[in-house]
């Protein structure tokens, strides 16, 4: 089992979660977070005076996936969130000790 | 008064006085989201105090029997006497007195103490005003004796205000951060809002200042109205040229700054001048905005910029463009034929700023001397909001 963090442009949501729906992904979390990366921020001008925003808006989004999905569902993303222009993103995959559903109990490959 | 006066008059007044929380959101807007609450209530609270203060004795400093040209006497203290008519024109004219220390707060905005900008604005509202008010309105005021004319108050409540905001910048110093942090405006919707208020309101400002409802107030309406709209278009213009984008708070700031710029000649000019007011004011305003980047003094809110600017851009060109053809109480311009006026108007400018300068920066080392001026350092990290009323203007979850 996997984690896929991804941290993308939030415009691209939409059509992000779409792709994952496609690819048979059922359950996913999002986050509006700012950071920044080779963008390193972006430049708003204010009655002329100019100021360097570092920290600029993304979204994170998280899905856990069984070890077969992970590529599928790592390039679903990629190819969702790519735009060309800098500041598309990262995807990030984390390997995964356990789920729990809380409701049932259930553990593993099951809870995903 | 006709009833036709008196019902005009009283809407006026209640437009004016909507200026004041219009000019809130429009400040409240520009500042960073941990100081909003306190930025609003500068402006709210003036209305309380600057309408005790006119009216116990504000309004008979401004309009009692003169003294010498310079100030009134004491015969309508506590409002003895004043009804009717004069009762319709002291709360016209206390409209006024409020709204001219809250232009003052933009310039102070997020490091000034609350307890601080409360003593100023009594003090304020109790010499500077109500002199500068006499000298302009009162018949008997040196400047208005003297043939200078300020319809709505480019004198008495722009330059007045700009001045007195810049004092206070030198006496009060910069923002920490000021010029390395990045300080951005927290919602340019409430921004665009306020300016809508302040808009509307500035119709019975200018419109109102006829003090009858008849032709001269539909002039007034009518230049208000244009030079609003050209001054914004002249901002946007400019900086689209100058920085490749058109922004909202540049067509935000536009408009105010062609609203103060018509406010001394609204009654005094044709509506082709109002457009030639409108455009000078809002090119020279958006210039004038980043004379505090290049001199270092932190006028938050472009108080200077805006309205020190804009009143001297309307009250000088009321000395080019004023035509008695529109209105006998003022003479040509010197577009006209006219000559000392122009003259009379320079002088004019010149005095009110010499004055208020001076005035509010002793009344600001008073201040300083009884409640200190700022607030600490980690209050000012941490925001006036909630360092100084236990507030917050966004709570996003319980």
């Amino acid at each position: 089992m996997k984690l896929i963090v991804a941290y993308v442009k939030p415009f691209k949501l939409d059509e992000i979660k779409d792709a994952l729906r496609e690819v048979g992904v059922t359950g996913m979390s999002v986050g509006e977070i700012r950071g920044f990366g080779r963008q390193s921020g972006q430049t708003e001008v204010y009655r002329g005076a100019e100021y360097k925003v570092e920290f600029v808006p993304k979204t994170r989004i998280e899905v856990a996936v069984g070890d077969d999905d992970v590529e599928r569902v790592v390039a679903a993303i990629e190819t969702a969130a790519r735009t060309g222009d800098i500041g598309d993103g990262k995807i990030i995959v984390l390997p995964i000790e356990e789920i729990l559903r809380i409701r049932t109990g259930e553990r593993g490959a099951e809870a995903i | 008064m006709s009833e036709g006066t008196i019902a005009w008059l009283l809407v006026s007044s209640a437009l004016v006085l909507f200026m004041t929380p219009g000019l809130a959101l429009f400040y409240g807007g520009m500042v960073r989201s941990k100081n909003v609450l306190n930025m609003l209530m500068k402006n709210f609270f003036t209305i309380s105090i600057v309408t005790v203060v006119w009216t116990v004795i504000g309004y008979t400093l401004a309009f009692g029997t003169d003294f010498g040209g310079l100030i009134g006497g004491l015969d309508f203290v506590a409002l003895r006497g004043v009804e009717g008519d004069g009762l319709l024109f002291m709360v016209f004219q206390m409209m006024f007195a409020i709204i001219t220390p809250a232009l003052i707060s933009g310039a102070v905005a997020e490091r000034m103490k609350f307890s601080a900008w409360v003593l100023f604005t009594t003090l304020w509202a109790l010499i500077v005003y109500p002199m500068v008010a006499h000298w302009g309105f009162a018949a008997e005021g040196w400047l208005f004796a003297w043939g200078v004319r300020d319809f709505a108050g480019g004198l008495v409540v722009h330059i007045n205000a700009g001045i007195a905001a810049l004092a206070l910048v030198f006496a009060l110093g910069p923002r920490r951060g000021f010029r390395a942090e990045v300080m951005r405006p927290h919602s340019l919707p409430l921004t665009l809002l306020g300016t809508g208020i302040l808009w509307f309101g500035w119709f019975g400002f200018n419109a109102g200042s006829a003090l009858a409802a008849d032709g001269i107030a539909i002039s007034a309406f009518v230049t208000t109205q244009i030079a609003a709209s050209v001054a914004a278009l002249g901002w946007v213009v400019a900086e689209w040229m100058k920085n490749g984008k058109p922004t909202t708070l540049g067509a935000a700031s536009g408009a105010v700054a062609g609203l103060v710029a018509i406010t001394p000649g609204a009654g005094f000019v044709s509506p082709m001048s109002a457009i030639a007011i409108g455009a000078i004011a809002g090119f020279l305003c958006f210039l004038a905005v980043s004379l505090k980047f290049r001199f270092g003094y932190d006028d938050s809110l472009d108080v200077v910029g805006v309205h020190l600017v804009g009143g001297i851009v309307g009250s000088v060109l009321l000395g080019v463009f004023a035509e008695s053809r529109i209105n006998t109480a003022v003479p040509d311009g010197l577009l006209f034929g006219g000559s000392d006026f122009f003259f009379k108007q320079v002088v004019a400018v010149l005095a009110v700023m010499a004055f208020t300068f001076i005035a509010s920066y002793l009344l600001a080392r008073i201040v300083k001397a009884i409640t200190g001026l700022r607030v600490e350092e980690n209050q000012e990290t941490e925001g006036l909001d909630i360092s100084l009323h236990e507030e917050r203007g966004y709570v996003f979850s319980e």
